[in-house]
């Protein structure tokens, strides 16, 4: 179902044309308004009338979150501050935060692209949408809570954390939807399991999980566990929030990302060459549409692919893939490139293991070593050390297989990995680099 | 004719142990044989009880792993040659052992010795067949 059918299902020639003509004015106005962009433009020897077609989008430099941090808080800001209505930040787990600026017509369209999203993932009018992502500075409330109003559906406001009333909140004031990050979702199901309600027998249809990866394992698990459909949404800070991309509930293949705001491209984090449709590469975002803080080929860090093949559902626009990690969090072990997300698919891959994990990086004698820690759960458990060796030796050589990397795993009491009710810590690096 | 174990997983960290023996101390479970099987990251805690039902549902609500599992209880003379007679049968039955262990009765002369078997009934019935001494669950519970 569409929320704004004629731009969801704009034919290719007409979004391009679109995007060039914002493109164009949003170049020009941060070269007017923003000092860091005169200056960096000045230095890549552009000016804004260089901008003639899409393809001269290739000839603009970079902006990273390091830029972000030192213009540190309002530095990259194109709008005046009387005009900014709401600030939000990221988290700042290294240095200070980014920040972020709405203005009135930011927030609308923020509210339009989010409601777009829910109905692409199967909401509607008369869905109570449960929104347990966290409201405050964080973009995940808020911009989820906009969206579902915009959509018209009843939300409930719950915010994360609390879980036992989480749960009785779902089952009494039956909702419908479900919106939080993956993990905290199977964390919702094993304390109801441990409270004894069945989360199956909840009257949840659809769950919109993001803010952190995930694989298509673990969306077979939240599937099975929760018994709804599991939609995987993207969105960062500072390119908007929630709802940057979303996939559709009829394909569920890729995520359709909203391209009459953001023009995506796809780079080798490296070289930062352009690469083609299909290849592996850092998901590079330019706003064209925002007023309060236009980013102008924005490094998200993520790794993804794109594709403009047509979609069975009709929207026109482009699709990236599942996220399969970060550029930053990619680990690099005695020279092997790991995603910890590819990890954790060849783990629920293996009957009976949950996808709570923790891997452990470390340096011995100049060479990485990497623990994979895995709870030990009943459908596990055996009387017999043998079994529980063999099960050991079966992740090690399934991860050996796959990614080429050799691993210790290693057993653990269940409930000892921590568990979070926003981002999973999933990996500890003790290296010291 | 069999005997029901409880098994514990228990990672290899200290106080473990010392944990478990106090959650079952605290609701009056006795413990009547155990074993415990180590790795260097893990161990596995096998443990014969007066009252299983109880003993496996306190582990489960603090959070261990637990599982029950059929065992065979043979009680034998407690004299030189008496385990030996035992293993002898079962060798020449080709019946295998996954573990064992034993421990000898608070009065009167016999030991009891604890077999896990991946075929658990053929077992029984060659013991049976053999005039040894297979005790039912209960008298071991109570021992």
């Amino acid at each position: 179902m569409y929320f704004n059918e004629e731009f969801e299902t704009l034919p290719r020639q007409a979004l391009e044309a679109l995007q060039l003509k914002r493109l164009q004015a949003v170049v020009e106005r941060v070269c007017a308004n923003v000092p860091f962009y005169m200056e960096s433009f000045g230095k890549a020897g552009v000016k804004s009338a260089d901008i003639r077609s899409l393809e001269d989008l290739q000839r603009l430099p970079f902006t990273t979150k390091q830029d972000m941090r030192d213009s540190y808080p309002y530095g990259l800001f194109a709008a005046p501050l009387e005009e900014i209505v709401r600030i939000h930040a990221s988290s700042g787990t290294t240095g200070k935060p980014t920040v972020v600026g709405y203005t009135h017509k930011d927030i609308d369209t923020w509210s339009e692209l989010m409601a777009r999203s829910f109905a692409a993932a199967g909401a509607h009018r008369g869905d109570i949408i449960h929104n347990a992502y966290g409201y405050g500075l964080f973009t995940g409330g808020l911009g989820a809570h906009y969206g579902a109003e915009r959509l018209g559906a009843s939300v409930i406001p719950i915010s994360g954390g609390n879980t036992k009333r989480q749960i009785m909140i779902m089952q009494d004031f039956g909702s419908t939807v479900l919106t939080c990050t993956p993990s905290y979702s199977l964390f919702m199901a094993e304390e109801a399991r441990a409270e004894g309600i069945d989360f199956k027998k909840l009257k949840l249809r659809v769950g919109i999980f993001g803010a952190e990866p995930w694989s298509e394992a673990m969306r077979g698990e939240i599937e099975e566990k929760l018994n709804l459909a599991a939609i995987d949404i993207y969105g960062l800070s500072e390119i908007m929030g929630p709802g940057v991309a979303i996939e559709c509930i009829e394909a569920k293949k890729g995520l359709h990302i909203w391209e009459d705001h953001f023009i995506p491209e796809i780079i080798d984090p490296k070289t930062g060459r352009r690469l083609p449709q299909g290849e592996l590469g850092e998901l590079v975002i330019t706003t064209i549409t925002k007023q309060g803080i236009p980013l102008i080929r924005y490094r998200t860090r993520d790794i993804t692919s794109i594709s403009y093949e047509p979609c069975v559902c009709g929207r026109t626009h482009a699709r990236i893939s599942r996220m399969s990690g970060r550029s930053d969090d990619m680990l690099i072990i005695r020279g092997v490139n790991v995603f910890p997300s590819q990890i954790e698919s060849i783990l629920v891959a293996i009957e009976g293991v949950e996808p709570h994990y923790l891997l452990i990086i470390d340096r011995r004698d100049n060479l990485d070593t990497l623990e994979v820690h895995v709870e030990v759960d009943e459908q596990l458990f055996s009387d017999e050390i043998k079994v529980l060796q063999l099960l050991a030796k079966r992740i090690e050589k399934e991860i050996k297989d796959v990614l080429g990397v050799t691993c210790t795993a290693k057993l653990v009491e269940p409930k000892t990995i921590q568990r979070s009710e926003g981002k999973a810590q999933r990996v500890i690096d003790n290296r010291k680099l | 004719m069999k005997v029901e174990q409880i098994s514990i997983f228990i990672e290899n960290k200290s106080g473990r142990l010392a944990e478990i023996t106090r959650i079952l101390g605290e609701v009056g479970i006795n413990i009547r044989a155990l074993s415990l099987a180590d790795t260097s990251d893990f161990g596995i805690l096998r443990l014969i009880v007066n009252d299983v039902e109880t003993a496996n549902k306190v582990l489960k609500d603090k959070g261990f792993t637990v599982n029950k599992t059929e065992v065979v209880a043979v009680e034998v003379p407690d004299r030189p040659g008496g385990l030996g007679a035992i293993l002898r049968t079962l060798d020449t039955e080709q019946i295998n052992v996954e573990y064992m262990y034993a421990f000898v009765e608070r009065c009167g002369g016999n030991a009891v010795i604890i077999f896990r078997f991946d075929e658990t009934d053929k077992a029984i019935h060659a013991l049976k067949a053999n005039n040894f001494s297979v005790l039912a669950g209960e008298r071991l519970y109570s021992m």
